[in-house]
């Protein structure tokens, strides 16, 4: 015994210097998921794309705002009503010291398609896409089926992998599972790939010949911690020196602790409430002798006057959201800058209830999530009640994500709660998945669960993604966004969320729109 | 000897068998994992495609026929997230669980039968007291609090070991561990002792009860009569007798303590495969919920023989070969 207690101030010497951080030039971020894959055109699900960004450059990138800035290409623009000419930036080498060239372009459009199993393919990028033409080693012209402005947009969010790196024998070149572990993972980005522990840690390094601004971390090491509590304590103990997704009630303790700094911001996720405006009979409604209220227009309107954003934001998401008028956050292009968040206005709401034929309401019950969103139960609770405050009687039926989208998918619900994501930093997509009338063999109306529909909407956006001058095309596309949301209420927009970041305070940190967590975007604090 | 383990392997085959009915039907009755995977991003055209190439288009008995033929010759399934092989993405993981496990199972032990032997020694001291009040306290602590407060208590105020994952590891005949880095064993003491701790409020009790009713069999008032040192009678007379029903209950909890660290893996960020099972129950990734299942059925099948083993090296009384059972 007592030999042992001769070890324990050893141990804790050894702990201590275990314990002291690692090189100063070192940054670790504690991150609240882990990409399942390092192969970047594996799976369209945001945390695997946006990790894929420090090993793999886009030929056009996003700013934090999701404004659109040239990367591997300098230049783009339209030389043809179907034809796009895109000049790359010369001089730029691969981690492995290989040029860039338009070869590596193009290999990389017919990877994507390519990849096998992929649980959701980010072809839907490339899929406008009829035909490639290497005119030089660095210009490009793509051919697409139709006139599509939009092309930029969509060549922002996805990775160029090196032809000469990434070939294989397959039709993908090198396998996502040789990929995963680290064969051919070779990009033009600003940080190279080290190794991958699963569930432990992902280690990267700087790229020394990146084209961009100079990194200042020699590594970077990013470990999964999923648990918000734990990620905070991570934080406080040193242990990282940068966490993402700091829930609400932390942020008061972490703004008032002079070794840690909180960086926030707006972010594109948008969480909105939908309808069942197809039906004639409604699985979720009572009390209104087998009629569905949801198909006339101003019970939907009813129903957003009926809901106090202002509420939900300042008490329920701590301030840590802002009110919405639409899919899309003001600053993003095809906002409509006339619309504004609907205000809470009970006596006119029970007034259109009464106008439509329910002046004692009804019964109803709201589908919602109960995690994966930020605060999701509380939310759901708090619409019901306001719901119920005008007459229409809502309880909540809430199940965990899984189980959700089956449902949502099975048409279960009456009215249901969701989030969305503005991938592609404009207007036209988000209201293309989640307003145009769903169809089986395109991307329109894929989770319009509430099978909303007008065909004049459908319409604006067709001639807004093939509009050729860009300028009408956001009008026409800020046209569709006010009849969904002012004329047919075809979804109630809640708010945006806010994310809050927290680094330790010898780092800065510049939060983005996406949600993304960039090493990039972290400094030394001067 | 053979005979018993070929019993208990035909056994684990039945369990196994049974249950990957019920994951299967569990799964499947929970929610279609294309829903999960494919996200606001995928045509219909593409869903019914990934449907296809992942074998979810077919009747749920069909898929459950075809993995069973899979595993007769060894695959276990590709998972639908990772689209690697579920049982190398399980065995990936397996070597820190099973050191955390171990860790935990030894600082139960090492420190719980001291501190029970001494409540069954002395009840009515003042230290004998202590120890049953912590073992109650260890009891009803739920581990994820237990865990933010050692966390808070020896990273946060005190920055004195790391709140979260796993050390440098060495490669030990092929396997990752951590326990021979100092950077490893200061990773490895908080999220240990925190699995280590509802366990090591089971052993004290276990070895306070067992110790006080050994005292007051005949063969230790022989021993003492015999005029046997008391460190004799306490250490090997008593000691021997106690550990029989503690083996037991460690066994068990051993495979407990594999199979449910998912909480202590979870508060400690510890890349384990309980944090695993719960990322893949989360994405409906059936393939690694079934292979992981198998895995801990194995586990816990192994850990039973070593206990009988074992109960047949501590008393002598017990023979294998004649359990008809």
């Amino acid at each position: 015994m007592s030999a042992f207690l001769r070890w324990v101030p050893a141990i804790l010497v050894a702990a201590c210097l275990a314990a002291a951080p690692a090189r100063a030039a070192d940054l670790r971020i504690g991150l609240s998921a882990e990409p399942s894959s390092m192969d970047p055109h594996y799976h369209n699900a945001w945390i695997n794309v946006s990790f894929s960004f420090h090993i793999f450059d886009r030929l056009i990138e996003q700013d934090e705002r999701q404004n659109l800035r040239p990367g591997l290409a300098l230049s783009w623009k339209m030389v043809g009503e179907r034809v796009w000419e895109f000049k790359l930036r010369q001089g730029v080498k691969f981690h492995d010291g290989a040029a860039f060239t338009a070869e590596d372009v193009v290999f990389t459009l017919k990877r994507i398609p390519a990849v096998p199993n992929s649980p959701s393919s980010l072809g839907v990028y490339t899929s406008s896409i009829e035909s490639m033409e290497i005119v030089d080693l660095y210009t490009l012209r793509i051919t697409t089926k139709a006139p599509y402005p939009l092309l930029p947009r969509d060549f922002s969010v996805f990775g160029i992998m090196g032809k000469k790196q990434a070939s294989g024998p397959v039709p993908e070149g090198k396998t996502t599972q040789q990929l995963n572990a680290g064969d051919g993972l070779v990009g033009t980005g600003p940080y190279k790939f080290v190794e991958w522990v699963k569930g432990d840690r992902i280690v990267l390094a700087r790229h020394p010949d990146y084209w961009g601004d100079k990194q200042p971390w020699d590594r970077v090491i990013f470990k999964p911690i999923r648990a918000s509590g734990a990620r905070v304590a991570a934080l406080l103990s040193g242990d990282v020196d940068l966490i993402e997704g700091v829930s609400p009630p932390d942020l008061p303790r972490l703004r008032q602790d002079s070794n840690v700094k909180v960086w926030d911001s707006i972010s594109n996720v948008a969480m909105y409430i939908m309808f069942d405006s197809f039906r004639d009979e409604t699985p979720g409604v009572s009390g209104t002798n087998g009629k569905n209220p949801f198909k006339d227009s101003r019970v939907r309107k009813a129903l957003s006057l009926a809901i106090n954003r202002e509420a939900i934001v300042s008490r329920i998401m701590e301030g840590m959201a802002t009110p919405a008028a639409e899919v899309v956050p003001p600053f993003m292009f095809g906002a409509n800058p006339d619309l504004k968040p609907d205000p809470y206005d009970p006596d006119e709401a029970k007034k259109l209830l009464a106008a439509a034929g329910y002046p004692n309401g009804f019964k109803l019950v709201l589908g919602a999530p109960s995690d994966r969103y930020v605060r999701i139960s509380e939310i759901s609770q708090a619409v019901a009640s306001m719901w119920s405050r005008v007459g229409v009687q809502t309880s909540v039926d809430a199940s965990t994500i899984t189980t959700f989208f089956t449902r949502r998918n099975k048409y279960e619900f009456s009215a249901f709660l969701g989030g969305s994501l503005a991938y592609t930093g404009e207007m036209s997509f988000l209201l293309k998945v989640v307003a145009a009338t769903p169809t089986a063999n395109s991307l329109h109306g894929v989770i319009n669960k509430g099978r909303y529909s007008n065909p004049k909407v459908d319409e604006l956006l067709h001639a807004a993604v093939s509009a050729t001058d860009e300028e009408k095309s956001r009008k026409l596309m800020q046209e569709a966004s006010r009849i969904v949301m002012k004329e047919d209420h075809g979804m109630l927009v809640l708010h945006f969320d806010k994310r809050a970041w927290a680094t330790r305070s010898t780092v800065t940190y510049n939060p983005r729109v996406d949600t993304s967590t960039f090493a990039m975007e972290a400094k030394p604090a001067k | 000897m053979t005979v018993v383990i070929l019993r208990r392997l035909f056994q684990a085959v039945g369990v196994v068998f049974t249950m990957s009915v019920l994951v299967f039907i569990g799964v499947y009755a929970i929610a279609n994992p294309i829903d999960v995977l494919a996200g606001g991003q995928s045509s219909g055209v593409e869903r019914e495609a990934l449907s296809r190439a992942l074998g979810l288009d077919r009747p749920i008995w069909t898929q459950f026929f075809i993995f069973l033929g899979k595993l007769a010759s060894g695959d276990f399934g590709r998972s639908f997230v990772a689209n690697e092989p579920a049982i190398h993405i399980i065995l990936d993981r397996m070597p820190a669980t099973l050191e955390l496990a171990f860790v935990a199972m030894f600082l139960s032990i090492v420190l719980g039968i001291p501190l029970g032997m001494l409540a069954g020694l002395r009840p009515n001291s003042f230290a004998g007291r202590s120890v049953m009040v912590g073992s109650i306290l260890g009891f009803s602590l739920p581990t994820f609090w237990v865990g933010l407060m050692l966390i808070l208590i020896f990273a946060v105020y005190l920055g004195i070991l790391p709140a979260t994952g796993r050390g440098d590891t060495v490669t030990v005949l092929g396997v990752q561990l951590s326990i021979f880095t100092w950077d490893g064993l200061s990773h490895i003491i908080l999220p240990a002792f925190n699995l280590a701790l509802f366990k090591m409020a089971l052993v004290i009790r276990l070895t306070r009860a067992g110790t006080r009713e050994a005292l007051l069999q005949d063969y230790v008032k022989y021993a003492r009569a015999k005029g046997l040192s008391e460190r004799r009678v306490i250490g090997v007379h008593v000691l021997r007798n106690i550990l029989i029903p503690v083996v037991t209950v460690l066994g068990l909890e051993l495979g407990n303590v594999v199979a449910f660290a998912v909480v202590t893996e979870r508060v400690f960020a510890w890349p384990g495969m309980g944090k695993l099972l719960i990322d893949s129950i989360e994405l409906l990734d059936r393939p690694v919920i079934v292979a992981y299942l198998i895995v801990i059925v194995f586990v816990f099948v192994i850990i039973n023989l070593v206990v009988d083993l074992l109960y047949s090296f501590l008393d002598p009384r017990v023979r294998l070969a004649e359990q008809r059972a």
